[in-house]
């Protein structure tokens, strides 16, 4: 599962950032790293970007962003 | 990098809402300068300060997350440390969000340069029940940890004796932070290092376990010093190559995978040991206020709201109250100009008609200025710009834009009425190169408050019936035409542009602070100010000499002069040889009389109260008295009457109108002649395609330093006197224009307008903004091109099927959309295909 299917109010925990160049350095940079609990808080009003908190901030991004970081449910 | 001697120089460094420039402000308080990195966009402020008699120099180094080479900021953060090697880098982090802005701190550490940390917004860490064990994080970390609250200047003084401590010659305590990244990478790095160590200039220069770190996160920076710097680089660069391949068979992950991952279990370890959480994560006040502000309902009716506020305060209250208001001082600095300059003559003519009037037509902006950067800069501080990103990136990234968009869009006017200049300037926040680029290309289409004037003009005249919808379709056109340039350009010159991914940190609301908000409005203000008056003074001038040169012949000067001359006889005539006035307006008397004329006519009309004329009355007889009963229609202030005065008043009165008309002829036929006027006639057989006769081209080439000129030019043309208002102007135009001109014509011509290229200072502004003067002439050409197309589409289509201007608009609203909705298909289809093949 990857993390733009996660819906709000949802946790989860990242397996793996499977995207590389500036994309996937920067999720890593921001925290994305395997083990790392999620949680969806809300989508922007179109729906995209999304906004979570991850390692205790809030952060939005894309979801053809999100797509790239693959998770399980909590 | 030493300076010159006794003096230091400091890097601060840190991440985004680290509360970095609380603590640059409160370390070198109002000594600061602001600079660009050489041939960058990225701006450089240093500061400086003294502790114990030796001078600081503090460089404020971009906010970044990470040091890679992916961002200009982090490009330019790393080479200053590389290159400029200060004496002591200063980490601001923040307490509250230790974890993520240790990451940053491992970074700056493998550098090499000594290193102290501000640990910072002490007080937010401790309402959220973090509490922060200093002295075992300064032990973890290997340097000295200064706890700060930088709004509040707690800590400066700690944190000044900190850097005076570590950046002490010789017995500089060095970092002996030394990151262990585990028995899979160390071994390669150690062979790297070793490898790297064989090249004289690099090991003198470079930090080797860093740059071997960079080799193996595959950075291309990293990988160009080599290639520069090293004799054995192509051993160097293969082996790093197997290196990274080998490690990313065997650990299923890659280098720099592995090693964000290391430094983020590292920074986790350190946060278990330093941070104790006194009370469990509660909702805070920032999630509740973004419950409301994001809300997928409430979130775009209250960004409407924070838009509309900011449109009105500084358009509606600045553009119609403060400036106004500033005006009269300006004014007055005016008269005082004018009243130290020659009477006469060309050089006052170039001095006042051009220079002082051209730079204070822009400096009538800097209240409205002032105001917008004041409220931007609150709007930044507090953390709402984040989300007006949020709201509003779906919308705008199908067209190339990004959420960030949004701002410099309004403040250029979406709505009808804004400014470019602070429309580029506010794209200095946006991060994304390539979408920043297409924002500064699009804002100076959208509808500044200058070409509003032309479009009222037209409207009045042209579409009396139609006013409101028609302002309302200019704002529409605008924008669904801006849009769709936009998604040309980002596909096509704008293609290699670098771009970011969509990462956005949501920062906890903060209440800005009053310096924090004043100093920012003022520095940018100030930025506008320089830049923009030197150039506005050579445009000025150039101007000024296309519309008064070659001049009129001697003939025809003197033909003018021979009619002045007739015209004053005629006076003296009428006025009668035995009048007693006769002497008094002999000779340079009835100069003097004339400015005494002006000034009590202009004076009346603003006089509207019984009262205020009554005043006027007094004090222009107190003056003079004689002058006043001519004035007066020959009445004194006690209402007897002077049959004299009388006759002296209509003679004066048909004269006065021949010399107004003669002077208006004259300059009239001044512009005709003169390179100005050359330029828009060799230009009307292009021009008539769309349209356009030679008046309305001068009109247009005038505006180019700026769009006020517009309708001033078309009042010289179109024969109104000095003190044109909108609705003579318009008389005028609708007089001439009645058998050659349609509302097709109209059209045309708003369209052309509202296409036509920034002004003067925008484009100083796009030069700054994109450091790049190839980009100006860009932005300079290409509204010209397009907008001319469509002048001429609209005014051929129009002709050709002798269609009514409403007509002619709807097509071409239905056009423009239609398009519009075509190329918002193909950037959706872009975009999915950027996220299938990343």
């Amino acid at each position: 599962m990857t993390l733009d299917q996660m819906k709000p109010g949802n946790e989860c925990r990242i397996v793996k950032v499977n995207m590389e160049g500036v994309a996937g350095q920067r999720l890593l940079d921001m925290g994305f790293i395997p083990g790392t609990a999620i949680s969806v808080i809300r989508n922007a009003p179109l729906m995209d970007p999304i906004d979570i908190r991850v390692k205790g901030y809030m952060l939005a991004l894309r979801r053809s962003e999100a797509k790239g970081v693959e998770v399980t449910p909590l | 990098m030493r300076g010159s001697p006794g003096e230091i120089i400091v890097a601060l460094a840190g991440q985004p809402n680290s509360g970095k420039s609380t603590i640059f402000n409160a370390l070198t308080g109002a000594r600061q300068h602001v600079a660009n990195y050489p041939g960058i966009t990225v701006e450089k402020k240093t500061g400086t300060y003294r502790f114990d008699g030796r001078k600081t120099v503090v460089v404020d180094l971009p906010g970044t997350y990470s040091l890679t080479s992916y961002t200009q900021e982090e490009r330019v953060s790393r080479n200053f440390l590389l290159h400029e090697k200060p004496a002591a880098v200063v980490d601001v982090v923040d307490a509250s969000n230790l974890e993520r802005n240790l990451y940053l701190v491992f970074q700056l550490a493998e550098m090499g340069i000594p290193m102290a940390l501000a640990l910072n917004m002490m007080d937010v860490a401790g309402q959220r029940g973090l509490r922060i064990d200093t002295e075992q994080l300064s032990r973890q970390v290997g340097m000295p940890v200064v706890p700060t609250i930088g709004n509040r200047g707690k800590g400066i003084k700690d944190l000044r004796e900190a850097i005076d401590w570590i950046s002490k010659d010789g017995d500089a305590p060095q970092t002996s932070l030394r990151l262990d990244y585990g028995t899979a990478l160390e071994p390669v790095l150690g062979r790297l290092e070793k490898r790297l160590s064989e090249n004289v200039i690099l090991a003198a220069h470079y930090p080797l376990r860093w740059l071997a770190l960079k080799l193996m996160e595959n950075d291309n920076e990293a990988q160009r010093l080599v290639r520069e710097h090293a004799e054995n680089k192509e051993y160097i660069l293969s082996s790093v190559a197997r290196e990274r391949e080998l490690f990313q068979s065997e650990q299923e992950q890659t280098a720099e995978q592995a090693i964000a991952i290391m430094r983020y279990q590292i920074a986790g370890e350190i946060v278990e040991r330093c941070v104790k959480r006194e009370k469990e994560e509660q909702r805070t006040l920032t999630d509740r206020i973004d419950e409301v502000v994001c809300n997928r309902v409430a979130g775009p009716i209250f960004l409407g709201g924070v838009l509309f506020l900011l449109y009105y305060l500084t358009m509606k209250i600045g553009g119609e109250h403060i400036a106004p208001w500033a005006w009269k001082y300006w004014a007055m600095l005016r008269d005082v100009i004018a009243s130290v300059l020659p009477a006469e003559g060309l050089i006052r003519s170039l001095l006042l008609s051009g220079i002082v009037d051209g730079v204070f037509a822009i400096m009538n902006y800097l209240p409205i200025f002032l105001i917008l950067f004041l409220l931007i800069a609150i709007l930044e501080d507090s953390g709402y710009m984040a989300r007006v990103a949020f709201i509003m990136d779906r919308a705008l990234r199908a067209f190339g834009l990004h959420g960030q968009s949004t701002l410099p869009m309004i403040l250029g006017g979406v709505v009808v009425g804004g400014c470019a200049i602070p429309g580029v300037m506010a794209t200095r926040a946006m991060k994304d190169q390539k979408a920043r680029m297409t924002t500064i290309m699009i804002v100076p289409l959208m509808n500044c408050m200058a070409k509003v004037p032309l479009y009222v003009l037209l409207v009045s005249i042209f579409f009396k019936e139609h006013q409101a919808i028609m302002l309302w379709f200019m704002s529409l056109i605008t924008l669904g035409v801006a849009l769709i340039v936009a998604s040309v350009l980002s596909l096509t010159v704008l293609k290699r542009q670098e771009s970011e991914p969509f990462i956005l940190e949501m920062p906890p609301y903060h209440l800005p602070t009053i310096t924090g908000v004043l100093r920012r409005a003022i520095e940018r203000t100030w930025l506008f100010v320089k830049k923009v008056i030197t150039i506005i003074v050579a445009v000025a001038i150039v101007v000024w000499v296309f519309i008064t040169f070659p001049g009129l012949s001697e003939e025809r000067n003197a033909y003018y002069d021979g009619e002045v001359n007739n015209a004053t006889e005629t006076f003296m005539k009428n006025m009668g040889e035995d009048n007693p006035y006769a002497e008094l307006l002999a000779g340079s008397g009835l100069k003097e009389f004339g400015g005494y004329w002006d000034d009590y006519k202009k004076q009346r009309m603003g006089a509207k109260s019984k009262d205020a004329k009554h005043a006027l009355k007094e004090k222009f007889s107190r003056e003079d008295l004689e002058f006043f009963k001519i004035v007066n229609k020959g009445k004194g202030l006690d209402g007897k009457k002077d049959k004299y005065a009388k006759k002296v008043y209509t003679a004066y009165k048909s004269l006065d109108k021949t010399l107004k008309r003669l002077d208006t002829a004259r300059r009239k036929e001044t512009v005709h002649v003169s390179f100005a006027g050359r330029f828009g006639r060799s230009l009307e057989p292009v021009s008539k395609f769309a349209g356009f006769d030679w008046k309305v081209n001068i009109a247009l080439a005038s505006s180019f330093a700026a769009k006020e000129n517009l309708v001033a030019t078309l009042g010289t043309i179109y024969s109104v006197g000095e003190e044109s208002s909108g609705t003579t102007l318009a008389t005028a135009m609708e007089e001439d224009t009645a058998e050659t001109w349609t509302p097709v014509h109209a059209l045309a011509l708003m369209l052309f307008v509202a296409l036509f290229p920034p002004c003067i200072a925008t484009l100083i502004m796009v030069r700054v903004e994109t450091g790049s003067t190839k980009w100006m002439l860009f932005a300079a050409t290409y509204p010209i091109i397009l907008g001319f197309i469509i002048a001429v589409i609209v005014f051929q289509g129009g002709q050709l099927l002798s269609l009514t201007a409403v007509q002619v608009m709807t097509f071409f609203s239905l056009f423009i959309f239609t398009i519009l909705a075509a190329t918002y298909f193909v950037g959706e289809r872009s975009a999915s295909g950027r996220q299938m093949s990343s």
